[in-house]
């Protein structure tokens, strides 16, 4: 039994069909790397897996219980166990970097303030932001934004950690000060579903590479064969255009 | 509640209500076009006039859209004909509606006039257009553009809001007719109810008419809703 | 004319009738402040309503969207008319002052409704998307992340909308309020000139109308400035 099995899913939006009979795994501690075309339905799936689009078909199992989209326990109880942290950061604009990531344990779980502070306290300095604590997100530089992000998603202990081209947005020097903070998570053991263009670090990272073209998945296996030696001629067209480093 | 709600015999003077929205449509276009050219020619004061035309056009504007319209109604039908002028109720109704949409569009166009960037009118200076033509040829068709949307909902605030105030000196516009049917048919509670159906119809009519002007002529993406 | 002034002047601005005006003045000043506050409230919570989501909340959307959108397209003194007179069917002895805030509170409502629309529309979707996926519930949402943001975009028109509303109440003279107004019909009816009545009663309106809606600017500029955001 995989820990996130994802079954023949498809979502539309309106008439156009974004995901087509897409199919993956992930097992704990594995870290997937979802690569492509823009608009081949990446982001969309790690969306609907969050809830936030719904579905058409398929299905989705986390530990073998399928989460049912339409009934809101089994997807408050599905957003419980997995976190995303999105491209745009998304940081609520009126707390400073404390409060963006003790809000939810806090204030929607129930947790002792106290302890959730502590634990922030950790994971910041995890994330190299210790001094940032009363900043607000409009004084932070985007990849500090990002690894704010991050922190509020590791605050909620999830099981799986879905990171939704996390460094697209960031200027070129903010982008390895995010990636060095995925490394470390990686080498925590932390289970990730990952949508980059960061060829070389999904390369380096990653035990498992999907790629997808219009909502379709075209090519999945190691690292290596996807990336080095792509079989299908799609695969190949797109890595070819993108290894230029 | 002892009340028995008798629609029909509402209903049965349906034409006479409809009659007061012509007066009411009337009083509105009127007002507007008024208010339009006041609000060009105050705009124009207020942004290229020396300081004693600047100080008149502000006066009028901050006068007229810090008193409540009734008020200045009341006063042309009630003060004037103790100087002599003696002016119908509608008279009074539409001059008092013309200058108070004049002084909100002046503020409206001002807006506007500003909008317009300084090189276009120099170019219009340089072609030797006089300030008249320069507003006229540059400024109007540019800023048309922009304040169609506020123009446009501003005409529905009159249409609306504005030409109801007659109904309360006697002016027989949409309100006004149900006023004087109810004091016939004692209904009325189902006459205003018809009142405010047929007020509704009314704006909608015209916000779409406009929206689609505003699209058709402008290419302004304005609300309908 | 001039004579007739000078004859009238100094019996208008009386004691008697300075007092009466300025009760009239505290009248108005009342039923905006009562009107559009309770309006304020209820339209809050039409906006909630309105944006609830999924189908079996279609009917509250309908009910919410359709009150904003009737009561926004009717003059105020045609809902003044209706208040009246529905009210009338049910309680014969409704106070006159109770009517005109019901009225003013209905009128509020709608117009209100749409500036906090708008207010909650400011805030990025992409902020309450976040909040969603971290088990936000709608209320949650709206109390930790949209109300804070939205404030400063909401408040300033929804003040000047009041302060504006102190004209339109001129219009509740005509069921009989005690207001500034009906006190001003009231005066011209026992023969003083009406340029000197309503010249004044104008003046009145003004000052009351003229510096809160300065302040009201001044509080616009104030909280769309950067400087008014907590900082440490």
């Amino acid at each position: 039994m995989h820990h996130l099995d994802i079954r023949n899913v498809r979502s539309a939006y309106g008439k156009t069909e974004v995901l087509s009979d897409v199919s993956l795994t992930v097992d704990p501690g594995q870290v997937v790397a979802l690569v492509g075309p823009s608009g081949s339905g990446k982001s969309t799936l790690l969306r609907v897996l969050m809830g936030l689009n719904p579905p058409t078909a398929g299905e989705i199992h986390l530990d073998g219980e399928r989460i049912d989209y339409q009934r809101k326990a089994s997807v408050r109880a599905a957003r419980d166990r997995m976190a995303i942290v999105f491209q745009q950061y998304n940081l609520f604009q009126n707390m400073d970097v404390m409060g963006n990531v003790t809000v939810a344990p806090v204030k929607i779980k129930g947790r002792n303030r106290r302890e959730v502070e502590d634990e922030a306290g950790r994971l910041l300095a995890k994330v190299g932001l210790s001094d940032k604590h009363k900043a607000f997100p409009d004084q932070l530089s985007g990849g500090q934004q990002q690894r704010v992000a991050i922190a509020r998603a590791l605050a909620l202990k999830p099981e799986i950690l879905l990171l939704d081209e996390v460094t697209s947005a960031l200027d070129p020097e903010l982008v390895n000060e995010v990636l060095d903070t995925i490394r470390a998570l990686v080498a925590d053991g932390m289970t990730m579903l990952i949508v980059s263009h960061e060829m070389g670090f999904v390369r380096e990272v990653a035990d498992t590479v999907v790629m997808m073209d219009k909502g379709q998945v075209v090519e999945m296996g190691a690292p290596k064969e996807i990336i080095d030696a792509a079989n299908t001629q799609r695969a190949r067209d797109f890595f070819g255009k993108i290894l230029r480093h | 509640m002892n009340y028995t709600f008798q629609f029909g015999i509402a209903l049965d003077r349906l034409p006479e209500l409809l009659q007061g929205a012509l007066l009411t449509f009337e009083l509105g276009v009127l007002a507007f076009w008024g208010g339009a050219l006041i609000g060009l020619l105050g705009a124009s004061l207020k942004i290229y006039g020396n300081r004693l035309l600047y100080g008149l056009a502000q006066t009028y504007v901050v006068f007229f859209t810090n008193t409540p319209a009734l008020i200045q109604i009341y006063f042309l039908y009630f003060g004037l004909p103790e100087v002599g002028i003696r002016w119908s109720d509608y008279t009074c109704v539409l001059i008092g509606l013309t200058l108070n949409a004049g002084a909100y569009l002046t503020e409206i166009m001002r807006a506007g006039f500003v909008s317009v960037h300084r090189t276009e009118l120099e170019a219009g200076e340089t072609l030797g257009m006089s300030r008249f033509q320069q507003i006229r040829y540059i400024i109007v068709p540019h800023i048309a553009k922009y304040i169609y949307p506020a123009i446009a909902n501003f005409f529905i605030v009159i249409l609306v809001m504005g030409t109801s105030v007659g109904a309360v000196i006697g002016v027989d516009e949409l309100t006004g007719q149900a006023i004087n049917i109810s004091t016939e048919n004692y209904r009325w509670l189902e006459m205003f109810m018809v009142t405010a159906v047929i007020y509704v119809v009314l704006t909608f009519i015209a916000s779409i008419s406009l929206a689609l002007i505003g699209r058709w002529a402008f290419r302004v993406k304005a609300k309908i809703f | 004319m001039l004579e007739r002034l000078a004859n009238e002047i100094p019996r208008f601005f009386s004691g008697n009738n300075m007092i009466l005006l300025l009760e009239a003045a505290g009248t108005t000043l009342l039923m905006t402040f009562l009107g559009c506050v309770i309006g304020f409230f209820i339209a809050f919570n039409l906006v909630y309503m309105r944006q609830t989501p999924g189908v079996f909340a279609a009917p509250l959307r309908l009910v919410a969207i359709s009150y904003i959108e009737v009561f926004r397209r009717i003059p105020f003194l045609v809902i003044i008319y209706l208040v009246l007179f529905l009210i009338q069917a049910f309680v014969s002895n409704a106070s006159l002052f109770s009517i005109a805030v019901i009225a003013i509170c209905i009128y509020a409502t709608a117009y209100t409704a749409e500036i906090i629309r708008g207010g909650f529309e400011s805030v990025p979707r992409q902020q309450v998307e976040a909040a969603t996926v971290m088990n936000f519930s709608r209320w949650q949402t709206l109390w930790n992340v949209i109300v804070p943001q939205a404030w400063p975009v909401i408040i300033p028109p929804a003040i000047a909308f009041m302060i504006s509303f102190i004209k339109d109440t001129a219009l509740v003279s005509q069921v009989g309020v005690f207001e500034l107004t009906f006190r001003a019909k009231e005066l011209n009816n026992q023969g003083y000139s009406g340029i000197l009545v309503f010249g004044t009663i104008a003046f009145a309106y003004f000052t009351m109308s003229y510096p809160l809606t300065r302040f009201g600017q001044w509080l616009e500029a104030r909280l769309a400035s950067p400087g008014h955001q907590k900082r440490p």
